[in-house]
């Protein structure tokens, strides 16, 4: 398979607190990459590193290189290039305060679609990818934030699909949500990958079984071990990783 | 303990209640008795205000216009300017940047409307004297630039909050999704703040309306129709001002001038009663 995504020696640190420690892996076109680890082990500074949004945080400092499709997306890239590129789907699922509709075709149209009929082409097209279109087709034009938890996860998975992205990160994506609406966002994941890079950032060491293709254990900001999904849970190389999938710490 | 705050609460809310109300008859019990002299329309659309002719004159008309054309001039110079500048210490300028220039605006609101007159007078009059070649520096452009610089400090705060309580998530969602920076700002930050922007800008016109001091200084009061905003104009609330020490209690020129607050009052009432629509719609 191809490599999508080449990361060597990446350091994140915030002002002294050292977030990631010299994190090298590569990500392959097309798959699930899961990634678990206990509390504060710099899963997030990993993804927001993927996509620039840690460009936000100013006391952030990042050495080291990504490499998507073979360009350095810090040194080669503008930001909203690599956005477009790399979305991300946030922990909190969190929709724009606008219609349902409008939450969809907020990306195409930031990147210039404004024929109506297109847009309403991409925002059916994106709903039906997100497994949402038939609890909201017929209230397109009402406000997202009346959608139930559930639906707002899925809603921000099909704003994420509707830029046509290459790669999607996930923090935590259904750390809100109920089993049922966990299994829809996973059935929605399984159904993304003939197309899509996924990244999945996970606290439930099961989900990134279920859905994981390779998974990538972290801690303390350093990368334990990454491997098959089946192979890390059944026989990890490294204690560590062994002793927090047994509950050991973390 | 609880049932004691609570109705204190209670109490207080229909105080300021019953104090517009109380302002309100006082106002219109004085302001009424003018009619008994001249006619409402005379008073309202009579295009003449000469207290000390005879017959005297109580049109307002032309104080209208005046307050109209510096209020108007005033909101079209502050407004936008205020929102660049609340835009840019919320969103743009360095953190450090940032504090400096809050504390800077912070500044500018506490100084007194009579040295922004005065400094007015001094150095905006000959300024807009010269550049459009007018016999006097005193116009309703003077006035409205006075009363701008009064009305930004009040505006840029309120906005500045507005728009950095604004969820970060959704700043992130919008730059998430390849916005950038200014999309981002324009299309999901102003919309998520409207409600605060709004009321910047509301407070930021009272500001202006009610406004005595500097507009007396720096707007020239000659009290005729003003053709541009080139020309002196007087004001309403400077004609109350300059001429309420000079009448007789009682005295139809008094009526007159309570009048006058009446109508004050009522404009201010109806701007709120607007503004507090607006917000409600966009509420919904
Ligand atoms: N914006 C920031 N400013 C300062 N320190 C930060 C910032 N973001 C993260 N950190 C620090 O970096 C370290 C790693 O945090 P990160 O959020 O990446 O961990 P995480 O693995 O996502 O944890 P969790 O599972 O709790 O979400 C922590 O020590 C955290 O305090
Ligand atoms: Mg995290």
């Amino acid at each position: 398979m191809v490599e999508k995504i080449i990361i060597e020696n990446l350091c994140i640190d915030y002002g002294g607190v050292h977030a990631l420690k010299n994190v090298s892996l590569s990500v392959k076109e097309h798959e699930i990459l899961g990634i678990i680890g206990p509390a504060n082990s710099g899963k997030t500074s990993f993804l927001r590193a993927l996509n620039r949004l840690n460009d936000l945080d100013l006391s952030s400092h990042l050495s080291g290189s990504i490499y998507l499709n073979g360009k350095e997306i810090n040194r080669e890239m503008d930001a909203e290039e690599v956005r477009k590129k790399v979305t991300m789907v946030f922990a909190l699922p969190i929709p724009l305060p606008m219609s349902i509709f409008d939450n969809v075709a907020y990306g195409p149209r930031r990147h210039g679609t404004k024929d109506r009929k297109r847009l309403a082409e991409i925002v059916e097209k994106s709903l039906k990818a997100g497994f949402l279109w038939d609890e909201v087709k017929d209230r397109l034009s009402s406000s997202a934030m009346k959608l139930s938890g559930g639906q707002q996860q899925r809603l921000c998975i099909a704003r994420t699909l509707a830029v046509e992205p290459e790669v999607i990160l996930y923090d935590e994506p259904c750390s809100g949500l109920d089993p049922i609406s966990t299994a829809k966002v996973e059935d929605a994941m399984r159904e993304l990958k003939s197309r899509y890079t996924q990244i999945l950032v996970t606290n439930n060491v099961k989900q990134a079984a279920r859905v994981g293709d390779r998974v990538a254990f972290f801690l303390m900001g350093e990368l334990v071990e990454i491997d098959e999904a089946n192979r890390i849970f059944t026989a990890p190389k490294d204690k560590r990783t062994n002793d927090y999938l047994t509950g050991r710490f973390g | 303990m609880e049932f004691f705050i609570e109705k204190a609460i209670l109490l207080n809310g229909f105080a300021c209640i019953l104090f517009v109300i109380l302002i309100f008859f006082f106002l219109a019990k004085d302001g009424l008795a003018l009619f008994k002299f001249v006619t409402i329309q005379d008073f309202l659309f009579g295009t003449l205000w000469n207290p000390l002719a005879e017959p005297p004159q109580f049109g307002i008309l032309p104080l209208f216009l005046g307050s109209l054309i510096v209020t108007l001039g005033a909101t079209i110079i502050s407004v936008p300017l205020g929102m660049a500048c609340a835009i840019f210490i919320g969103e743009i300028a360095p953190r450090w940047m940032r504090e400096t220039l809050k504390a800077g605006v912070e500044l500018l609101a506490a100084i007194p409307s009579i040295v922004i007159g005065f400094i007015g007078m001094t150095m905006l009059g000959p300024v807009v004297k010269n550049l459009f070649h007018l016999p006097t520096g005193l116009t309703a452009l003077t006035g409205a630039l006075a009363l701008a610089f009064m009305a930004i400090p009040t505006i840029v705060s309120i906005m500045e909050d507005a728009i950095s309580s604004v969820p970060r998530i959704y700043k992130e969602g919008s730059l998430a999704l390849g916005a950038t920076h200014w999309q981002t700002i324009y299309r999901v930050i102003i919309p998520a703040a409207s409600s605060g922007i709004v009321a910047a800008v509301m407070l930021g016109i009272g500001r202006v309306i009610g406004e005595t001091m500097a507009v007396m200084m720096l707007t020239g009061n000659a009290s005729v129709i003003p053709k541009t905003i080139l020309a002196p104009v007087r004001t309403m609330t400077a004609t109350i001002a300059a001429e309420m020490g000079e009448t007789v209690r009682g005295s139809e020129h008094y009526f007159a001038l309570f009048a006058l607050g009446l109508v004050l009052f009522v404009i201010t009432f109806f701007i709120n009663l607007v503004a507090d629509a607006a917000l409600h719609r966009k509420q919904k």
